[in-house]
């Protein structure tokens, strides 16, 4: 076992995996002789050279549609987008080819694209470099859609969603990438290499697609969330002195259906967090199954916390993000009814 | 006097009831153009073909010039046999969706030497991103019409399961890609591919098509950034077939330049070819294929041409041209060029020309009736509708196959 952040860990899955797969390439912007701007690809390129490491043209459009090609080609192209917030200029690649290539052709062709992107706010980043669009892709069919929570999860998931032969959008919370945060902007940094999850294994594993992770048993309430929020649920509950049961979704798209329903049944009580905007977002999902799968376990409506149906506002992104305290509220509102 | 900016509209130069006019369109004498060397720089090649015309028939149709490829009688006569039946297969399957037999169609009458002329151009290995009307590719690398007769059926033999609209066909294993509905996005896949056979030391070239029209789409700027950027072996194509649906191709910047001169501003070749001329259109797709060969890098053509009939079933245009356009049309008719291009070779005559009509003819006909055997959208063989949740994914997952039990429920009320 070594000890890892994020980016390490995020750098060792694609190493190893350029190791073991000689299709495996990575094409992004500053990820070839740079390594990344976040060094997620640090290295990789000296090791692997510059046809298998690619820096791209500032172009996600031209990026995602390229590597579709070579996916169909037999290539298995890892691709970066630098922040979740660029992803758009690709969304006509992703949404009406990536995604139903292998529909349209009734599984002749396809590409197994993994497309990283680091995505979320707390970071001073305003609202071009704080977005969480989850939801607009966990709404297309044809896409896996997973999000880490940790160093350990973060790599065996993404070596998952690079063997995977479906398209796989692999989100990363860079709030989290160097250290668990629990929301509290004023506290000093935490590093990975104090918690258990930066400890992570330097060779291969994996971590399963559309399995979610039990992070914290309780028997009060059960909290749904992925992410950042992991962790500010965690403190959140803590503060709050409830007895929560911690569900880390980890893939949205799967979604292991029957981790929540078993939670749920067991505490009658259900809060979901996402740092994304509320409205037609994730979390809507999530209620909407947890009220189908536990209506008749229910002892209180679902709550959720999210992002506040607004744009990410630079000056006050604190006010903006879901922390603990209004986690806080949800958690007694939840406690209180019925 | 004060001049206030305003918009200029562009219009096309002839509308219903008014006399066709191509008098904007400079078509070069045949032979004209000089034919470099496919290892050329691009800066000694810029100007002229860009800006000038490749043409190898002339007037009196006899095939002139340094670009005259030299094919001989056998396969001239197996490019005419492709574009009639490509033509005798597209009106077909016109009647057949008035007769309200398929959902939708879309011919390619006047074009039928870019698709046919370059797909021999290639090799069969060569892998080809259609656009729409691009038929004549599959027809050309021997697809049997069945297949294609059975996708815009939606019938049991559909290749595509029944999930997608007459036209948009694949053929994997004839190395053709899937049509897609949004347009142009074939081509960054398409200089993809051409990346990934180039990192996996393939000498295979990729190809794709778009039209003059969506050429305007941002994945045009996208495709020729990354092949001038990585000089894949790709050879990017660019219909210019006068119309996108009702709009005239000064919509799309062919007022200002020739879309072939877009190349050279990305530091790609560009060549303009007459696309009628089924040498001309041979012969600078083998030169395009040669630079890609030889790792020069990407060509772009543009391939002059008229769209003869409707954009598609769905479209009427006598509303916004004259209808007698195309009989206006200064590059004429790619079939009737070739067919007298052979007769004055004397390798051709009216009567293996009629004769072959007929053959065709009843080869379609034929293909129809055996299409028919595995079912319509109505009646006969039938898909199974559960498979309309498979391919979503590589495996079901859950929620689908609920989905699928749920579908399954209504049928066994």
């Amino acid at each position: 076992m070594a000890r890892m952040n994020m980016i390490q860990a995020l750098n060792s899955a694609m190493n190893i995996m350029l190791n073991r797969d000689p299709d495996v390439i990575i094409i992004g912007q500053d990820v070839g002789y740079f390594g990344g701007v976040f060094r997620a690809t640090d290295g990789l390129q000296r090791q692997y050279g510059e046809h298998r490491v690619l820096d791209a043209p500032i172009s996600e459009g031209g990026i995602v549609g390229s590597a579709i090609g070579m996916g169909v080609n037999g290539l298995r192209p890892v691709v970066e987008i630098q922040f979740a917030d660029y992803i758009y200029p690709g969304y006509d690649q992703i949404i009406s080819e990536l995604a139903r290539l292998r529909y349209r052709t009734a599984g002749d062709f396809f590409a197994p694209l993994t497309i990283r992107t680091p995505c979320g706010g707390g970071i001073r980043g305003g609202q071009t470099h704080s977005q969480s669009p989850e939801g607009i892709f966990t709404h297309v069919c044809g896409l896996k859609v997973a999000m880490p929570s940790n160093p350990y999860d973060a790599k065996g998931l993404l070596i998952t969603a690079i063997e995977d032969d479906d398209p796989v959008i692999f989100f990363e919370p860079k709030r989290i990438y160097n250290g668990p945060f629990d929301g509290d902007p004023n506290k000093p940094a935490v590093p990975w290499s104090a918690h258990p999850k930066g400890e992570v294994p330097e060779g291969y594993y994996t971590v399963p697609l559309g399995r979610a992770e039990v992070v914290r048993e309780g028997s009060e309430a059960t909290i749904l969330c992925y992410g950042t929020m992991v962790h500010v649920c965690e403190a959140a509950a803590a503060a709050a002195d409830i007895d929560a049961e911690i569900i880390d979704i980890r893939s949205m798209v799967p979604l292991d259906v029957d981790t929540i329903r078993t939670s749920v049944e067991k505490t009658g009580r259900c809060v979901i967090a996402h740092e994304a905007t509320r409205y037609s977002g994730f979390g809507a999902e999530l209620a909407a199954t947890v009220q189908e799968e536990c209506f008749y376990s229910l002892e209180a409506p679902i709550q959720r916390v999210t992002g506040w149906d607004t744009p990410y506002p630079h000056a006050f992104e604190w006010d903006y993000f879901p922390g603990q305290a209004r986690l806080i509220a949800a958690l007694e509102t939840v406690m209180e009814a019925a | 006097m004060t001049r206030q900016p305003r918009l200029h509209i562009p219009h096309p130069p002839a509308r219903p009831g008014e006399d066709p006019d191509f008098s904007y369109l400079e078509t070069f004498s045949a032979g004209s153009v000089p034919r470099p060397d496919p290892s050329v720089r691009l800066r000694d090649i810029e100007r002229s073909l860009a800006f000038e015309m490749v043409r190898v028939l002339d007037d009196e149709h006899q095939a002139v010039g340094p670009w005259n490829p030299m094919l001989d009688a056998d396969d001239l006569q197996v490019g005419l046999r492709h574009m009639l039946t490509n033509r005798i297969f597209d009106d077909r399957m016109q009647r057949m969706q008035r007769q309200g037999n398929i959902s939708f169609y879309m011919k390619a009458r006047g074009e039928e030497a870019v698709s046919v002329a370059q797909c021999m151009a290639l090799k069969p290995s060569d892998m080809l991103f259609p656009s729409y009307r691009n038929q004549g590719l599959q027809i050309a690398r021997g697809r049997n019409l069945v297949d294609l007769m059975c996708q815009c059926l939606s019938n049991s033999a559909d290749m595509c399961k029944g999930r997608q609209m007459p036209i948009m066909y694949h053929w994997a294993r004839g190395n053709i890609f899937s049509v897609s509905g949004n347009l142009t996005t074939q081509y960054p896949q398409a200089v993809g591919w051409a990346m990934a056979a180039a990192i996996k030391g393939e000498d295979d070239i990729a190809a794709a098509w778009i039209g003059e029209g969506s050429s305007a789409e941002a994945d045009f700027h996208h495709a020729m950034t990354f092949a001038a950027v990585y000089l894949p072996p790709v050879i990017l194509n660019i219909v210019n077939n006068q119309w996108a649906i009702s709009t005239f191709q000064g919509f799309a910047g062919g007022e200002r330049r020739p879309f072939s001169a877009r190349g050279p501003g990305y530091g790609i070749p560009g060549v303009r070819v007459d696309g009628n001329d089924f040498l001309a259109v041979y012969a600078v797709t083998r030169w395009a294929a040669e630079r890609a060969r030889m790792g020069t890098g990407p060509t772009l053509i543009e391939l002059v041409t008229y769209r003869a009939d409707a954009h598609s079933s769905s479209d009427d245009p006598s509303r916004y041209r004259p209808k007698d356009e195309w009989q206006a049309w200064p590059l004429g008719d790619p079939i009737e060029r070739t067919r007298a291009h052979m007769i004055r070779e004397g390798i051709w005559s009216d009567a293996q020309h009629q004769a072959l009509v007929e053959e065709l003819t009843s080869y379609v006909d034929d293909c129809w009736e055996e299409a028919l055997t595995y079912g319509t959208m109505t009646d006969g063989p039938q898909l199974d509708r559960n498979e309309l949740f498979e391919d979503v994914f590589k495996d079901m997952p859950r929620h689908l196959i609920e989905q699928r039990e749920q579908l399954r429920a209504l049928e066994d009320d």
